[in-house]
């Protein structure tokens, strides 16, 4: 019987191996096109950068560039060298990463602990602190927005890095929260039950047992918050103006400065840049960065 | 002493995050709905005006068109990021070669803020120098394409954008949904005479049901909450045509200082994706406990 359906499969997939010979292209052409479709902003995005503001007037959208000319990746990360009104990107981006570095420890390292409690140390009501946790990945911060405002001024931290990295860490927490006690409901708990008769305590067991094995959900967390945080605009431009502000803030500022003419080539080297970060990451550790987005969505 | 806080250690590592969240998210949701229902203008006020706001939000023009906008924008978002994520993980399921590059390159927009999304989007839309001017270059003397600065269509605009950076993500989504299938199933169906297209319709595509609802609630959420998207693309424009509640939102409060509308506006947000949400965690939930 077995043979008998393994002989029919192979025939159907000889014959489905010519007949199907046009769908085959077609299926490369389609999926071709629609790459090409998802590569042409960030195509637009380079050439343009490369091009003087002349040869964009001339040119079209996909004109390649007469040479690599750096001038305006220059012009959006150091400026053109006068005093007012010069805005570049190169002090934000280093207050992105001042932000971004402590808000992505500090989430993560609670967001491990509390999974390690939630899933090895779980106690009557559990499921219900877990999903009071939870409803935090949904809420819009619309509804945070205004009591966040006064509680940063009281604290007087209001416009400042520190400000930032209290408001990243906090609303950070849930997903963190989810990422590890979803990670850690597979261990085994024989395991740590093994170690709390040989009498480990409760930090003993998380640093001796669980953090060993913890390298891939950390790397997935890690990336997650990285790439949340960089690339937030809300908290960013509600809480800090001026000096303060993440590169996401000064990008739009930069682009919407309505002071001289138009020039699109400083502003797309000024948006590649603002990106750069998060694109290396996503290149180098594409499979983390996947798995964070499929598991933030789908639990499990 | 000593053993009661030994006894108690893990629910005391749990503190800090219940904590804050209680604090940061609940207290101040609940912060928010109390300051909806005051007559509060640039600086909170305590005492109760009822629900004045709440008719004042549903009486501004502005609003509804935030709200109006809000519906276009999701409908056809879901379905284009639905329709196109499908295709795209059917497509790539196919034992394609190069399937990893093809699928970095689906996805890598989802990397991106959307910030950066909505700057490019807004110079390949510009009719003086993008596309419009690209097709008339090429001979299309005729061709217009002002969607940017055209009050009736520059909603889609968004949508254009949107899609191209979500539609990666639904099918990141599916492509998981259809590698977690037996093969066999499908090995069965084909002897059976079951041709392709078949086998995804009938049986494949209907057991993806679980991520068809996770899809939805992912991409309502995003587009509940799209706000940076707007920013970067047209600040709302031209006019307030391309408003949206989070933006709305915003810019009642901090450019207008009108805070109990504002509140007002953020608890219909919050309201939205409660409907959407809810239902969706007691599933989940439901699902986990069968397990």
């Amino acid at each position: 019987m077995q043979d008998k359906l393994q002989a029919s499969y192979k025939q159907l997939e000889m014959k489905s191996k010519y007949t199907n010979m046009f769908l085959r292209w077609f299926l490369y052409f389609a999926l071709i096109l629609f790459a090409l479709y998802f590569i042409f902003p960030l195509y637009v995005m380079v050439v343009t950068s490369l091009k003087t503001m002349e040869e964009i007037r001339q040119g079209t959208l996909l004109t390649w560039p007469s040479g690599l000319n750096f001038d305006s990746w220059a012009v959006a990360w150091g400026g053109r060298g006068y005093g007012a009104g010069d805005t570049f990107l190169r002090p934000y981006f280093w207050n992105s990463f001042k932000m971004v570095i402590p808000a992505v420890f500090f989430s993560t390292f609670i967001g491990a602990m509390t999974g390690y409690v939630l899933t090895k140390w779980r106690f009557k009501g559990d499921q219900w602190v877990f999903l009071f946790l939870l409803f935090g990945c949904f809420i819009p911060f619309q509804a945070i927005l205004l009591p966040m405002a006064r509680t940063l001024g009281v604290l007087g931290i209001s416009n400042s890095i520190i400000g930032l990295v209290l408001v990243h860490t906090v609303y950070g927490i849930p997903f963190t929260t989810l990422f590890f006690r979803n990670y850690y409901i597979s261990v085994p708990t024989e395991l740590v039950k093994a170690a709390r008769i040989d009498g480990a305590g409760f930090f003993k067991i998380f640093f001796k047992i669980l953090l060993p094995i913890s390298a891939p959900i950390i790397v997935v967390t890690v990336i997650w918050q990285f790439t949340q945080i960089w690339n937030d605009f809300l908290f960013g431009s509600t809480f800090s103006f001026g000096k303060a502000a993440p590169i996401q803030v000064a990008l739009n500022n930069m682009v919407l400065s309505s002071t001289s003419v138009k020039e699109y080539n400083v502003d797309m080297a000024s948006a590649i840049i603002a990106g750069i970060p998060t694109l290396i990451v996503y290149v180098l550790a594409g499979k983390y960065f996947i798995r964070g987005l499929t598991s933030g969505a789908v639990k499990g | 002493m000593l053993k009661w806080l030994e006894k108690n250690l893990p629910k005391i590592v749990m503190a800090p995050a219940v904590g804050l969240i209680g604090w940061f998210v609940y207290g101040f949701v609940l912060w928010t709905l109390y300051i909806s229902f005051t007559n509060s203008k640039i600086l909170p006020k305590y005492e109760l005006w009822g629900v004045g706001q709440y008719v004042k939000l549903w009486g501004s023009r502005k609003w509804l068109i935030a709200v109006d906008n809000l519906l276009i924008f999701t409908a056809l978002f879901l379905i284009f990021c639905v329709v196109i994520g499908i295709i795209l993980a059917i497509f790539l399921d196919q034992k394609i070669r190069a399937e990893g590059v093809l699928r970095t390159i689906y996805l890598y927009p989802m990397a991106l803020s959307f910030i950066v999304t909505g700057t490019a989007w807004k110079w390949i839309l510009n009719p003086t120098l993008g596309i419009q001017k690209m097709f008339i270059d090429w001979g299309f003397e005729n061709f217009t394409f002002d969607w940017l600065v055209n009050r009736e269509m520059a909603i889609y605009t968004v949508v254009i954008a949107g899609v191209w950076q979500s539609a990666g993500f639904v099918m990141a989504l599916f492509l998981a949904g259809l590698r977690s299938v037996e093969d066999e199933i499908v090995k069965a169906a084909k002897i059976d005479g079951a041709n392709l297209f078949t086998v995804y319709w009938k049986i494949l595509l209907p057991m993806m049901r679980p991520v068809f609802f996770t899809s939805f609630v992912i991409l309502v959420h995003i587009s509940i909450k799209s706000y940076d998207l707007i920013v970067a693309l047209t600040q709302g424009g031209p006019g307030i045509s391309t408003t949206m509640p989070a933006l709305y939102m915003t810019q009642t409060a901090f450019h207008k200082s009108q805070v109990g509308l504002s509140a007002a506006s953020a608890i219909m947000m919050f309201m939205a994706v409660a409907a959407v949400i809810i239902p969706y965690l007691y599933s989940e939930l439901r699902r986990e406990n069968a397990r």
